[in-house]
């Protein structure tokens, strides 16, 4: 009883994405396909989910090949896919998202809501997912969601569960959840493929690992026969270091002193409530939590994109609460922003257009009103070469660039000069990890040269890996403070809101 | 899904042209911004000549008792209109003369709208400010009695003001309140058009004696020189000054750099530290300087010299459709107003020559802006690859280098 892909090749025009493929699970079993952005996995699993068709190759279950031409053919044969962004209707209860696109229904088409409710109630004690069928899900954590995909895909009936990227979106205590959740499947039988770039989640929850590089299935593993490093090596295909290699911190003056800030949201709720924190020359300081408490308008509020509502914003002597944010960047002040495509990039725009996005105003890129593309071209092939960015040429456009690539245009941008303070927004979400490890040497190197470098990331290991001291950031308020060497369970607790009073100051 | 490959390919969800960038063509690649526009008129031109076909009534009558006759009438009835259009337009050198004088005040027009296109605004106020463009440099025109070197610059620079300071309205009532482009220039063209005509009745303006909306006439020291006796005059080298230095302006200048960049992806501009509600003003000033040349080369490029009921007639509304042809590149523009200006010029010699209504002129460019205006038709009938599924350079930096 298994599910198998058999020599499957995807073509595309230009890119071979999927290269004589394999990869079977047995029902029973958890199989996660390991590899990084752009190594192929996506597109072997809408092959599966019938929404590509291969160009060569076949899928099979129980030995039998199957047409797969679209979602329905797929789950009528019993596989279920759930997505890395839901495909739930905000607005609808869990138990009318259940039966969106296969409403059960009494005669002359009336909805049999009650029918539904059932299903949902049933399938949730089954598997212990507690999920309320009228409850509106907008209304429900990301965590519950998600339950509420595996309760769709359980409806359906699959036998075959595939799971895209599935704990990206969760914080800590419900990726312990989300793992329960799958060992309960498993134990009912089902097959589940688990798509992930994440290696620690492979290792705990995997019976077997399999690594895609580049379009190709280069290795199969036990977990209990590898460990993270190796790991790595086989997903990236050369030694990668794992650990951030930093010495001591050296923290000299105070160089930002966020004082009493308080920060409303575009919904004018107090997204940042009367915070305080300072970040010394020469140190890291990040800031955990889960995202949507406030760091997207702390940072906004810092770099000058938002106006505060109360307290101060201090660079060294000067108050730059209310600067401009090209005032703010004239300060030496490095800004690497949370989302590179919406904010950090324009990305109809060329390599070199991005790169001089920050000084495109001064000489020598500008005289005047007079551009200078020729000096805008030799910084762009300048900052390629020093900052490693994998581009055919500075005049393609900065879309075409991968993620890693793109990230690594913007901290080339801003830290091409004497920054005194970086701050840097979920630096590295997903991009590859030899541009997580490039990205990550190189804010180092930064704090080694004496800048001050606050970093928010919704990634615990992230921030324990680059952070001298570490802030966590729950319902707006600085929820807790920590040492870099804290452990990750301390911290997650706080990332709740579980910190108690006396700790919080 | 963020590893997915092409058709993805590098261009994910915001990377991919939304629908406004590929109907205006910003952006877009130099082979996709030629070829889906060529095409677009090669297409117009085909449907034309069915139309020509069923709508000769005589002809078709034929069809049933002696087809070969009928194949023969219909065919030579096509090529005869087209000769007409064709030699009409470039078959002498005073059909050359009429082609560019029909141009001048669509390239003006045209570089207007496109230059909101690049910056994201959509300026349909075109018309409103060709006429109070117009109106001002007019009262200079009449006014003054200067050397003819000094007077019609007085006069273009008095149009540049007051053409940009129309459109500005719309474009400070954007930066401050948000209030929408598309509303506030629909309306002030309702305004600019009413208050001309009782600008035109008040003694201010008008033709002493008269009771209609006539203005007086402009001094001979201000009307636009013609080349000899031909109609062309010195606007259409005002309007190929105008599209250097838009291309200028947009590829060359720190201001064009962002006005693209607010285009494209207005919080990355303000991420970038550009003041994002100025651009938006500046922007209209841009666009509304430029109609306010085509408004004036309405009055001071042609005879009788005077301002009347909306003289900009409808070349503040062909002038989108111009835009989008050109793709929103000042190089575009000129073709596109070349193009639709050649069009206006045969279209009389078909009329008379050939009998084909003048009418037919109006359907083929409406046809252009159908095909234009849905790109996805040009590449379903000609079988083109989608830009997603290619990459490659842009004409962001100019066709110049």
């Amino acid at each position: 009883m298994a599910l198998e892909l058999r020599g499957i090749t995807k073509q595309f025009p230009g890119v071979l994405a999927n290269d004589d493929v394999n990869l079977s699970v047995a029902e029973g079993e958890t199989v996660a396909l390991l590899g990084e952005n752009g190594a192929g996995k996506t597109t072997l699993m809408n092959i599966l989910y019938g929404l590509y068709t291969p160009t060569s190759g076949e899928v099979l279950i129980d030995g039998a090949p199957l047409t797969l031409n679209s979602p329905g053919d797929a789950i009528a044969a019993g596989i279920g896919m759930v997505h890395q962004h839901f495909m739930l209707v905000p607005v609808f209860t869990v138990a009318e998202n259940v039966i969106l696109g296969d409403e059960p229904t009494k005669r002359i088409g009336w909805l049999d809501k009650r029918r539904a409710r059932k299903t949902v109630t049933e399938i949730s004690s089954r598997y212990k997912l507690q999920v309320d069928p009228d409850a509106v899900v907008e209304d429900l954590p990301v965590g519950v969601q998600q339950r509420v995909e595996i309760i769709k895909v359980l409806e359906r009936e699959a036998r075959y569960v595939v799971f895209d990227e599935p704990t990206s979106v969760l914080t800590p205590t419900e990726v312990e959840g989300f793992f329960r959740i799958v060992e309960g499947l498993k134990a009912d039988g089902k097959g589940i493929i688990f798509i992930s770039h994440k290696l620690g989640e492979a290792l705990e929850i995997a019976d077997r690992i399999v690594i895609m590089r580049r379009g190709k299935t280069v290795a199969e593993v036990r977990p209990e026969d590898v460990d993270e490093t190796q790991l790595a090596e086989l997903m990236v295909g050369r030694p990668v270091d794992l650990v951030v290699h930093r010495e001591e911190s050296n923290p000299g003056d105070v160089v930002l002193a966020v004082e009493g800030l308080t920060v409303l949201d575009d919904r004018l709720q107090r997204a940042v409530d009367d915070v305080s924190f300072t970040v010394r020359s020469g140190e890291i300081v990040g800031i955990a939590g889960v995202q949507g408490n406030g760091q997207t308008e702390l940072v906004e509020t810092l770099t000058g994109l938002r106006p505060s509502l109360g307290g101060t914003v201090m660079l060294g002597d000067a108050d730059i609460t209310t600067e401009s944010p090209r005032a703010i960047h004239n300060r030496a002040i490095a800004h690497v922003p949370e989302d590179r495509q919406e904010s950090g990039l324009i990305l109809p725009f060329s390599v070199t257009e991005n790169i001089i996005l920050d000084s495109y105003h001064q000489e020598p890129i500008s005289h005047g009103v007079r551009m200078d593309w020729d000096a805008a071209r030799k910084r762009a092939e300048r900052l390629v070469e020093e900052y490693d960015v994998r581009t055919p040429g500075i005049d393609v456009l900065v879309s075409t660039l991968s993620g890693g690539n793109q990230q690594k245009v913007i901290v080339a941008r801003e830290f091409d000069r004497d920054v005194t303070l970086v701050i840097a927004s979920q630096p590295t979400r997903g991009i590859d990890v030899g541009s997580i490890e490039y990205i990550h040497s190189r804010i180092v190197e930064e704090r080694d040269q004496g800048a001050a470098v606050l970093i928010v990331s919704s990634e615990l290991d992230e921030i324990t890996a680059l952070s001298d001291r570490i802030l966590v950031m729950f319902e707006g308020r600085i929820a807790g403070e920590f040492d870099g060497s804290a452990s990750t369970t301390e911290i997650g607790l706080a990332m709740l809101g579980s910190q108690s009073e006396e700790e919080a100051s | 899904m963020n590893d997915a490959p092409p058709p993805d390919g590098g261009w994910d969800d915001q990377g991919y042209p939304g629908w406004f960038q590929r109907v205006s063509g910003v952006g877009s690649s130099v082979g996709q911004a030629v070829l889906v526009p060529a095409l677009a008129v090669l297409t117009a031109l085909i449907i034309g000549a069915f139309i020509i076909a069923i709508t000769d009534v005589d002809t078709l009558r034929i069809w049933g008792s002696d087809p070969g006759e009928a194949f023969g009438l219909t065919m030579s009835g096509i090529f005869d209109a087209y000769k007409a259009l064709f030699v009409g337009s470039v078959g002498s050198p005073r059909a050359i003369s009429e082609t560019l004088y029909a141009a001048t005040p669509l390239i003006l027009a045209g570089l207007a709208v496109a230059v909101g296109f690049q910056a994201g605004l959509f300026n349909i106020g075109v018309n409103g400010q060709m006429l109070i463009g117009g109106m001002a440099g007019l009262w200079v025109g009449f006014t003054f009695s200067l050397p003819m070197i000094i007077h019609i610059p007085l006069v273009v620079i008095a149009a540049i003001v007051f053409g940009g300071m129309w459109a500005a309205i719309a474009g400070f009532l954007k930066a401050r309140t948000g209030a929408h482009e598309v509303i506030t220039t629909i309306m002030l063209n309702f305004i600019a058009l009413y208050l001309i005509d009782y600008l035109l009745k008040s003694s201010w303006f008008q033709e002493p004696g008269r009771n209609d909306p006539i203005s007086k006439p402009a001094n001979p020291s201000a009307h636009f020189p013609t080349l000899g006796d031909y109609r062309l005059n010195i606007g259409f080298v005002i309007a190929l000054g105008a599209v250097w230095f838009v291309w200028w302006l947009m590829y060359r200048s720190t201001i064009g750099f962002e006005f693209r960049a607010v285009g494209f992806n207005p919080s990355g501009a303000k991420y970038a530290g550009m003041n994002v509600a100025w651009i938006y003003v500046a922007v209209m000033a841009v666009s509304g300087a430029l109609a306010g040349i085509g408004g004036a080369n309405q009055i001071l490029g042609l005879e009788p010299y005077r301002g009347i009921s909306n003289f900009a007639g409808t070349v503040g509304f062909d002038a989108i459709a111009l835009a989008l042809l050109g793709r929103s590149h000042p190089v575009g523009v000129l073709i596109a107003g070349l193009l639709f200006g050649a069009l206006r010029a045969g279209g009389r010699e078909m009329q008379g020559a050939a009998g084909i209504p003048i009418d037919l002129v109006l359907v083929l460019q409406a046809l252009i802006i159908v095909m234009i205006a849905a790109p996805e038709l040009v590449r379903a009938i000609y079988r083109i690859k989608t830009p997603e599924e290619e990459t490659g350079t842009t004409i962001s930096t100019g066709w110049g280098g």
